[in-house]
């Protein structure tokens, strides 16, 4: 008796749970169907079953050259993560592990810089880009990108770093291992994880980031974020082409997401939910 | 012994960073305010000269502004309502036991690693299109007009479109703090009689609040700023029903050329950011201080 509710209760939650999955998932699912239809069958009403042509994918290829933002999007977002890897990881080191009365001050004023609104500065932004000839430049959007991520890749780093034992350090110190061996045979394994999430987790938000990447470039160093807004003016007639664009500026990103979904939660906020 | 040294090594260690932020925050935002100041537009730059308060007055007066203000505070306040109530229930029926949870979580975490134009494009023309999208076809299958979401809501359609992305990050943390919680607590309050609306008042509620202050934070900080979603759906109109505090400056600054103006609104939106700061940090405080 006590089985047969359990069970009935677990149907009934689970057909309700995948109802809300799906409806969220919408959208997502239906791009990418459309993204395989005809322009014609694109807007001719709701329908689920596409022609399952991949015309669209080749078009965009060809008319508007997709690879050349996606490359620019690999190296705007693996290029500023790794920088701001480079600069945050001693920092967040000497907090996790000779903290002193200030270091909690300085992490909330770095999580502070992020409260600033981008758009104040972009008067500013766009003028010393402009007289420094660095507008629609890799580089400087790489800059950018570092710079408007570093105080969470410090955060996260912090948290991560916070969490290897100091006492660990003092066993091996009284095996006798040095400075240098110290670093290599047992800091580094165990924070390899924890840069290994950060990177993970910058590259995402670095993609995605879509105020400075659209309105500091133009063509040459045009990641997908700007690609794509630049369909936003044509209607109609070229949605399966649109669908397809945008199915490809996703996707990579989507894969790798569903890979960290754990590391998601205590990384973006900043070890307070885990 | 070698404590100094550490110190010293220490500060070595952090002075990147730090002072890499400091001037990133620092000397833009001193530019910011010093042009604020200037009359001074991109199509007349050799014509620079300082007018006092003049672009405030004129940003204060500019009946666009008190809108924007309202139109940024609803898109905060509308995504925040939907993703938090929205973000609380979900998690409640994935705490459940249920069949392919793994996929499920994955299906709804989704949307949160679409980028801005691609969710406000697909939204724009594949859902809310008034004669070809899905919406469309749903208020025609009931014989109902279908209804042109940016022409007549358009800043609500823009809410839905933010909450449809923030909704996996509400759900997917508050899940997580649920799961945390004690199987213990929840029987026995089970076993004392408490039905499910005292156990979620009682037991549950409490035990999210610190996730839940962690989800209004981080969302505010990116609501706030929230640019691509109006630039390719709505682009601020019609007229400036959708345009906020950040495509109001946008479109001054780029599209006007109004450098001393977008300067002036620049520091009303970091004084903005800095009163909604400060509250959200005083509540953060107390519950993260625990």
């Amino acid at each position: 008796m006590a089985r047969n509710v359990t069970t009935r209760h677990k149907v009934t939650a689970t057909a309700a749970a995948w109802i809300v999955a799906l409806i969220i998932f919408f959208p997502i699912l239906y791009t990418l169907i459309t993204s395989i239809k005809t322009e014609p069958e694109a807007i001719a009403g709701f329908s689920l079953w596409p022609s399952g042509t991949f015309e669209n994918y080749i078009t965009v290829q060809t008319q508007r050259d997709y690879l050349k933002p996606f490359m620019n999007s690999v190296i705007l977002s693996v290029g500023s993560t790794i920088l701001a890897l480079i600069i945050a990881i001693p920092s967040a080191w000497a907090m996790a592990f000779s903290p002193t009365k200030r270091t909690k001050d300085i992490l909330m004023w770095m999580l502070s810089t992020k409260m600033m609104p981008a758009v104040a500065v972009l008067v500013p932004i766009y003028l010393m880009f402009r007289d420094f000839g660095l507008l629609d430049s890799r580089i400087g959007l790489t800059v950018m990108l570092t710079l408007i991520n570093l105080p969470i890749v410090v955060w996260m780093l912090y948290t991560y770093f916070r969490e290897i034992p100091g006492e660990i350090l003092e066993a091996s110190r009284m095996d006798g291992a040095g400075l240098w061996q110290e670093i290599v045979y047992v800091l580094t394994p165990m924070a390899v994880p924890g840069i290994a999430s950060t990177l993970l987790l910058n590259i995402i938000l670095a993609w995605n980031e879509s105020f400075w990447t659209i309105r500091l470039s133009t063509t040459n160093a045009a990641p997908l974020t700007a690609f794509i807004a630049s369909f936003s003016s044509p209607q109609g007639l070229f949605w399966a082409k649109l669908s397809a664009a945008s199915t490809m500026a996703i996707a990579p990103i989507l894969i790798l997401g569903w890979f960290s979904q754990k590391q998601l939660v205590r990384g973006l906020t900043f070890g307070a939910v885990k | 012994m070698a404590t100094q040294n550490t110190k010293t090594l220490a500060r070595l260690m952090m002075a990147p960073s730090v002072l890499l932020l400091l001037v990133w925050m620092i000397v833009p935002l001193a530019m910011t305010l010093w042009f604020s100041f200037q009359n001074y537009n991109l199509l007349d730059p050799s014509n620079v000269s300082f007018t006092g308060l003049f672009n405030y007055q004129f940003f204060y007066t500019d009946p666009a502004f008190f809108q924007s203000i309202w139109n940024t505070l609803v898109i905060v306040g509308g995504v925040l309502l939907i993703t938090v109530i929205g973000g609380i229930a979900i998690a409640l029926l994935l705490d459940q036991p249920i069949f392919g949870q793994g996929i499920v979580r994955i299906l709804i975490i989704s949307p949160f690693f679409v980028m801005p134009p691609v969710a406000a494009l697909v939204w724009k023309n594949m859902i809310m299109n008034p004669s070809y999208g899905v919406f469309a076809d749903i208020s025609r299958f009931f014989g109902l007009r279908p209804i042109d979401w940016f022409a007549q809501y358009p800043l609500f359609s823009i809410v839905i479109i933010v909450a449809w992305q923030w909704l996996p990050f509400a759900t997917l943390i508050l899940l997580t703090a649920l799961q945390s919680l004690d199987g213990e607590q929840k029987e026995a309050a089970e076993m004392d009689g408490a039905n499910f609306f005292n156990r979620f008042v009682y037991l549950v509620l409490p035990h999210l609040a610190r996730s839940i202050t962690v989800v209004i934070l981080i969302q505010t900080i990116f609501l706030l700023g929230v640019y691509a979603e109006i630039l390719v759906t709505t682009n601020g109109g019609p007229g400036y029903a959708s345009t906020n505090l950040a495509f109001l400056i946008y479109r001054t600054a780029l599209l006007g050329y109004d450098v001393g103006g977008a300067s002036a609104g620049g520091i009303i939106a970091v004084v903005l950011a800095n009163i909604v700061a400060f509250f959200l940090m005083r509540a953060v405080g107390k519950n993260l201080d625990r």
